[in-house]
């Protein structure tokens, strides 16, 4: 099912969750999604609205090309699964995974088969007599994403899926969450605030800042092609040289380069900032043709990596490098730098 | 095994502050004549049962007034109580504190001062000298212990399960049913109880808007006491503090823990 969202705009939603203005947004069908954004940028009010918990001041969402806005929550297809696994407490795991269909009114033999065969497939079985206070942390989380699955909705929001989980639960949770999305097709988004969560679980990342859609499009491509300052910076960005580009070549204190192919029409003429990631800066020797001369200023170990502070013609410069290479690296000392064509990219100067 | 003998010493403590006031009562109720200097009754004899437990006495008919009316004025605290807690316990609004003391102010205000400014509405409104009149009066002292037990527990309350629900695919009313009864019942109870007890031991507003027609327990009970029938409000006491015993056996149990309503169940 394809989710659409049109102009989608909920000014005061009250309580503690943010504004969202006119986001314009299409979630492909079968695929993993991630809305992403830092607090406050109204992720939660947007889950809500999909889900009809919220109904919108203006603007439309459609599943499949039909209008989804006067359909009571439960009505939808679109199913919840938020970041508290928010079990029942009076309930037994079973009782808890067959709620929405006993909801429904199905007879009790067909959620009972039912119920075992989510209990199977989410690795459970054996636990359906269990109460939820006697359940781990990722038992709960699972409990929590069979109890949604065994409904078949049209569309999934897992609200921060993976961040209450320890890092061993997590890669597990992440297989699960994938190998099941894979096996029933269910359209899904994945809503947080963290990039990792995002990255590992989803096909496609919608970037969400201020209540606004700030970029849409595959992890590598937000990630390495930032459609503005604020989406870079959002994705750990530090490196920003200004300069001005002028006939398919950019000039910055580093010299002229060529400009990123690809780049939208409206930065090609005028002033800009030229950004790199900080791990795709390679540190090598000056021999290098292509190395550009740089003064180290300090290194800082951040435990699977290093980070190096450099000087490059008068500019600062960030660049990630293994501890061991950091070690080896004394503050004054001059040594070459090679940025990678196609890890250059350039956002507008003013955002 | 230090503690659990201090907690069975706590516990008869308690026990016995509570029944030894109780202690002449019942023994008036099966004395035969007991006077002043006399420790101890002179004869025994359970006439005062016979006469508290026959129709003529109308305390059995009495008993049953106070049970319906007690009753009545619990399900109508809750019908209220319940939507009143939530909004005071989930949501931040203007005027709250202002709400909240009008809420205490029965508490605050002597209750003749009440009692007497009621009786004129309702002698207006045909009320006084009826059951539904006496029960819409008992919901002015009943009213905010249900409310303000109900906002404590909403309090502690995560709407989101409710979203959770509804997004599972169920009707407001469902959710209502399925999810919010379940995790309020253990305070809903505990609303309820001290909802019966407070109407139970209502006098002063009952006398003054059942103006007599209404005849619940404490009423019977003051006139017996008054008329110096002391075995009779010994028999007729017993009887009215059952109720009392009763919410004490259950709250008692509640307070242990063991209750499954918590959701304190154990692994299977």
């Amino acid at each position: 099912m394809t989710l659409q969202l049109t102009g989608l705009t909920k000014t005061h939603p009250g309580g503690t969750l943010a504004t969202v203005r006119g986001l314009d947004l299409t979630v492909d069908s079968g695929r993993i999604s991630a809305l992403l954004g830092p607090s406050g940028a109204g992720k939660t009010t947007v889950m809500k609205l999909i889900a009809g918990l919220l109904s919108p001041d203006a603007g439309d969402i459609t599943l499949t090309g039909r209008s989804i806005l006067t359909l009571p929550p439960e009505r939808r297809g679109v199913v919840i699964v938020f970041q508290n696994p928010l079990l029942f407490p009076h309930l037994t795991v079973a009782q808890n995974v067959g709620f929405g269909l006993r909801m429904r009114g199905l007879p009790t033999a067909q959620v009972a088969a039912r119920v075992d065969a989510m209990l199977e497939r989410t690795r459970l079985t054996g636990l359906g007599q269990r109460r939820p206070v006697a359940l781990s942390g990722g038992q709960a989380q699972r409990v929590a994403l069979a109890r949604a699955l065994v409904l078949q909705p049209d569309l999934l929001l897992l609200d921060e899926p993976l961040s209450s989980l320890d890092p061993a639960l997590r890669d597990e949770m992440r297989a699960l969450i994938l190998a099941l999305q894979r096996e029933m097709a269910v359209t899904t988004i994945v809503v947080t605030h963290d990039q990792t969560e995002a990255v590992v679980l989803a096909d496609q990342i919608a970037l969400l800042l201020d209540g606004r859609l700030a970029q849409h499009g595959p992890p590598d491509q937000v990630y390495g092609r930032p459609a503005s300052l604020s989406v870079a910076r959002f994705f750990g960005g530090v490196n920003f040289l200004p300069g001005t580009a002028v006939d398919g070549l950019f000039h910055s204190a580093i010299g002229a380069m060529p400009l990123p192919d690809g780049l939208p029409t409206s930065l090609t003429r005028g002033r800009g900032l030229l950004t790199i990631r900080p791990e795709a800066i390679i540190l090598g020797a000056l021999a290098d043709p292509t190395a550009l001369p740089a003064i180290v200023r300090g290194c800082t170990f951040l435990g699977t990596q290093s980070r190096v502070d450099l000087d490059l013609a008068g500019t600062n410069l960030q660049a990630l490098t293994t501890p061991d290479t950091a070690r080896n690296l004394r503050p004054g000392q001059t040594l070459g730098v090679i940025l990678p064509r196609a890890a250059l990219w350039i956002v507008a100067a003013e955002d | 095994m230090r503690g659990s003998a201090l907690r069975t010493l706590a516990g008869l403590a308690l026990a016995m502050w509570l029944i030894l006031p109780l202690l002449p009562l019942a023994i008036w109720s099966v004395a035969h004549g007991w006077r002043f200097p006399a420790i101890w009754p002179a004869e025994w004899s359970l006439k005062a049962w016979a006469f508290a437990l026959s129709p003529a006495s109308g305390v059995l008919q009495s008993l049953g007034t106070t049970t319906l009316v007690a009753a009545a004025t619990t399900v109508l605290a809750a019908l209220v109580g319940v939507p009143a807690g939530r909004a005071l316990g989930l949501y931040r609004f203007r005027g709250k504190g202002l709400v909240l003391l009008l809420l205490v102010a029965p508490a605050i205000l002597p209750g003749i001062a009440v009692a007497l400014g009621l009786h004129g509405i309702f002698l207006r409104l045909g009320l006084t000298g009826t059951i539904p009149g006496v029960v819409l009066a008992h919901l002015i002292p009943v009213l905010p212990y249900m409310t303000l037990v109900m906002a404590a527990v909403f309090a502690g309350f995560d709407t989101d399960a409710e979203d959770q629900a509804r997004s599972l695919g169920a009707r407001p009313m469902q959710v209502f049913a399925h999810v919010t009864l379940p995790a309020i019942l253990p305070g809903l109870l505990t609303g309820a109880l001290f909802a019966f007890l407070v109407s139970w031991s209502q006098y002063l507003l009952t006398l003054s808007i059942g103006g007599g027609k209404v005849q619940t327990l404490p009423l019977v009970l003051f006139s017996f006491a008054t008329s110096g029938r002391n075995d009779v409000t010994g028999a007729v006491a017993m009887i009215y503090i059952l109720p009392g015993l009763v919410a004490l056996a259950l709250t008692a149990r509640h307070l242990t823990g063991r209750n499954l309503a918590l959701g304190a169940g154990v692994p299977g």
